[in-house]
């Protein structure tokens, strides 16, 4: 085609299109959005590209599955299983992995995309919360992403429930036991959920329809809520030099942009297909279809369930009783519908528990560094070692065998490290972001450590240390230097008691735990009076050549 | 850059970038700094082969993967194993053949747009997300207005009203999900085992005669009629049952009634959450549960040692039918499996 036989078409187009939709308007408005650039920023599009990944292979997969616990017997090409008695749902993924060319690699790449797409959320959360990303105007969108992380978790045990082999039939059991142990209504939900006693005929195709058709649904709906309030809040971006609450700095969306991310896409999707090609995962032939008797060692869940399992297992059977005529199921409501609720809501009110701390109402588009915030830091840390705590206790059975451990050694162990170890990761963190602050003042004080050694006239050795140029200081420098809200005063200046006492006395005390232990930034006089100190020592040493002092204030 | 918008709360931040003379200032954007390929033609040149180069890897990726699709066949005169690692082959050659399709696209348009596209930042400015103050008062003032026009506030008739009905019509959604299951009932506390049910083992069936159990094994059982596949699974989740024989002399008395000979028999159904209880230790006689590792003490009766579950496995009591086979004594006297709320 010749340019002008190609631009003739490109402007034939963009009229149809401006015309009919008024496209000039939106190209005026997206083509040139500016993204700050940075390796974190990709792990929501992992997420994000993962699930469309999920999307497609799903649908292959759906081509092929039958959604029935009919019992059927099994005729397909993997001999170990011929004319056994198995159900539909069995049969038709054994069948779709070994009798449908690609049928396998589909299957693994659904099945290895899940993995990915949970721990890419999981992971962009970390991301997020560290940097303060989730504070005032994106409160909505760390409240959907927490929406997603959640119902992720839910679509994936689903998903792995329907092929309805013996693992994923003794997770269903145990689906089935946490409903039973609602108080109250337990058997009544349960019985409505799986249309009468355990198992059942009708999970296989109630699962599959919330599974490939509601919970997508509300994904897309969610995710696109996601990606709209990221486009009209703009990216945040990290602190540096030229970059302010007030701008964004980076590069367009047409062409980087769409270079960039259209490309990653290609990049996650294409190591999700080298994964699904050399690394087996979930051979459901090998365990067999579902029936409640067989046994199996080393029961365990995709790994995202492992958290909740490993509640489930710390938790000493005491905490059943019976009173009142009913049992109370504390052994399993406790660590697998409370605690998991409980830590939701946390999750899910963050943004306004610090907001209280903090007392303020701006916004917020410049991200922290995660040791300028050593308390908030601090909590995501602690968090981070209880969840994994959890998770090495979903797997305690594992880690008896591999490491020839008593399994009830390793589970009091946990039961007790659970308490313990969350706390102490939480004053280590703070103490660790302390002291890293410590070192950024340092530095911009005192100057960078250059490794030359200098030795005197009079035989003393000293290291030259090099002053930071403005670029480099302002990113130790730039952050707000938060304090603890001042103590509420209980009455006014005629002595009258305030209404909201009891409130403003609790955002102190938070703001106090909060803030009570900081490291302020360095000030232009602090670097001055430093200064002063070097010329002091510069004299004594007699250094020439030394390097030429910043200025006092930078941004000269 | 301004400080002047906050700050009403009293906490004495300074905002990055701040004005007041105790802060650095933002020294702004540094220099930028130009790429090989932007000064130099020929690194510009080499960039531009690399990114032909990629999308040519993906091409052959994608032509890879066809041939493999249609050359591996899962056909022909195969034995069982030749089969498997035909499979194996096409997983391998289809995944590594997208693999390479994919990646190339991917690597070539990043690699691109690191090279040879303008790495310039710009900046694009922000604005307040909330609306400015006659906005705001605008769409104050044009809410009051279409609820006036509603007439609302004047006719609580009419807003009372539609509330009512908007509270009540959920209600058939939900009378609606009745029918997804039925009542619980007593279902919950029977089982399928009954006086006189003869035990039969679970895989191949057969009655079991008392002589036929050797001290220190283990025996999967079932009552006669689910032993064999298509049999309910609802039946079969509660009916799975475990026979021990010990040496009497290791039973406590707890143990021993309704055993027989030094044979016990206890629901293999977990009172935790209901999975399989069926790892034996013959030297401790422990029962262990692998979802969640309670520990029952067949000795004793089958009590939690250790674990999460809280209550013993139910037991079932046998004796033997003039035949000397096994068979139930009674059915159980308690539900089978997890704990729920009815149950007292």
């Amino acid at each position: 085609m010749s340019t002008t036989t190609t631009a003739r078409v490109a402007s034939d187009v963009g009229n149809f299109a401006d015309e009919r939709v008024g496209a000039s308007k939106g190209v005026k408005f997206l083509a040139r959005k500016i993204f700050p650039d940075h390796w974190s920023f990709m792990l929501g599009e992992v997420a994000l590209y993962s699930f469309i990944i999920l999307l497609l292979s799903g649908t292959f997969l759906t081509f092929f599955f039958v959604p029935s616990v009919g019992e059927t017997t099994y005729t397909g090409a993997y001999a170990p299983l011929q004319n056994a008695r198995v159900s539909e749902a069995f049969a038709s993924t054994v069948r779709m992995s070994f009798d449908v060319r690609g049928g396998l690699l589909m299957r693994q790449i659904h099945h290895w995309s899940a993995l990915v797409f949970v721990a890419a959320i999981i992971v962009h959360m970390f991301r997020v919360f560290f940097t303060g990303a989730f504070r005032k105007p994106r409160e909505l969108n760390w409240v959907i992403g927490s929406i997603l992380a959640l119902l992720a978790l839910f679509e994936g045990f689903l998903g792995y429930s329907l092929p309805d082999d013996l693992l994923s039939g003794n997770g269903l059991r145990i689906a089935y036991a946490i409903i039973l142990g609602i108080p109250v209504v337990g058997s009544y939900v349960a019985f409505f959920l799986f249309g009468g006693q355990f198992p059942g005929e009708a999970f296989i195709p109630r699962i599959y329809t919330i599974h490939v058709l509601l919970l997508p649904a509300i994904f897309l709906a969610l995710i696109g809520a996601h990606l709209v309030l990221l486009v009209i809040q703009k990216h945040t971006q990290y602190p540096g030099p030229g970059r302010t609450n007030k701008n964004v700095v980076g590069y367009p969306l047409y062409p980087v942009y769409m270079a960039k991310a259209g490309g990653f896409f290609f990049i996650v999707f294409g190591v999700i297909c080298l994964m699904s090609a050399v690394l087996q995962i979930n051979p459901v032939w090998a365990f067999g279809s579902y029936d409640p008797s067989p046994v199996s060692a080393d029961a365990q869940p995709d790994w995202y369930m492992g958290f909740m399992d490993g509640a489930v297992r710390l938790m000493p059977g005491f905490t059943e009783f019976t009173a009142l005529g009913h049992t109370w199921s504390f052994n399993i409501f406790l660590p697998a519908a409370i605690m998991p609720g409980v830590l939701t809501t946390l999750l899910i009110a963050y943004p306004w528990i610090e907001s209280k701390a903090t007392g303020d109402r701006q916004e917020h588009h410049l991200l922290d560094r995660p040791r300028n915030v050593p308390t908030r830091t601090g909590i995501g840390v602690m968090a981070i070692t209880f969840y994994l705590l959890l998770l090495v206790s979903g797997g305690n059975d594992i880690f008896a065998t591999h490491f020839d451990l008593s399994i009830n050694d390793i589970t009091n162990t946990l039961r007790v490290l659970v308490f313990v170890l969350p706390p102490l990761a939480y004053l280590v963190t703070k103490r660790i972001c302390l002291g890293l602050q410590r070192k950024d003042r340092e530095k911009v004080l005192h100057g960078r450590e250059t490794g030359t050694i200098v030795r005197t006239e009079t035989g003393e050795f000293f290291e030259v240390h090099e002053p930071l140029d403005p670029y480099a200081r302002w990113s130790l420098v730039q952050h707000a230097d938060l304090k603890p809200l001042p103590a509420p005063e209980a009455e006014d200046s005629h002595g009258v008691r305030r209404p909201g006492g009891f409130g403003n006395r609790l955002a102190h005390r938070l703001s106090r735990f909060y803030f009570e232990d900081r490291i302020a930034p360095v000030t232009p006089r602090e670097l001055e009076e430093a200064h002063h100190e070097h010329a002091h020592a510069d004299d004594v040493h007699e250094v020439e050549g030394s390097e030429a002092r910043p200025a006092v204030t930078a941004g000269d | 850059m301004t400080t002047s918008d906050h700050d009403s709360t009293g906490l004495a931040t300074v905002e990055p970038g701040g004005e007041l003379a105790e802060r650095f200032e933002n020294p702004g954007l540094p220099a930028h700094r130009h790429r090989m390929a932007d000064v130099d033609p020929q690194a510009a040149r080499r960039a531009e082969r690399q990114v032909a180069t990629l999308f040519g890897l993906s091409a052959v990726g994608t032509i890879l993967t066809l041939v493999a699709y249609f050359a591996v066949k899962f056909e022909g005169d195969l034995t069982d194993n030749e089969y498997l690692s035909r499979v194996q082959l096409s997983n391998i050659l289809l995944g590594t053949g997208l693999f390479l399709a994919l990646f190339g696209i991917g690597a070539g348009a990043v690699h691109w747009a690191k090279t040879l596209m303008p790495d310039e930042e710009r900046i694009e400015l922000r604005h307040d997300q909330r609306g400015s103050d006659e906005d705001r008062a605008d769409a104050v003032a044009i809410l009051k207005e279409g609820a006036a026009e509603s007439g609302l506030g004047r006719r609580p008739l009419i807003r009372n009203s539609l509330i009512a009905a908007m509270a009540l019509v959920p209600l058939p959604a939900v009378a609606l999900l009745r029918d997804t299951g039925p009542m619980p009932g007593r279902q919950l506390e029977t089982s399928p085992w009954k006086k006189g049910d003869r035990l039969v083992r679970d895989a191949g069936g057969g009655p079991i005669k008392a002589a036929d159990i050797q001290v220190g094994s283990v025996v999967h059982v079932m009552p006669d009629g689910l032993q064999e596949t298509g049999a309910k699974l609802e039946e079969r989740a509660k009916g799975a049952v475990l026979l021990v024989r010990l040496n009497p002399a290791d039973l406590n008395e707890a143990a021993t009634a309704g055993s027989y000979d030094g044979i016990v028999a206890y629901s293999k159904i977990c009172t935790h959450m209901g999975c399989p209880v069926g790892l034996y230790e013959q030297q401790t006689h422990h029962l262990l549960c692998p979802c969640h590792q309670s520990t029952f003490d067949v000795t004793k009766n089958c009590e939690v040692i250790f674990g999460p579950a809280r209550r013993p496995l139910p037991k079932l009591a046998i004796t033997v039918d003039d035949e000397g086979y096994l068979v139930a004594k009674d059915g159980f006297t308690e539900p089978i499996g997890p704990s729920f709320w009815e149950r007292a």
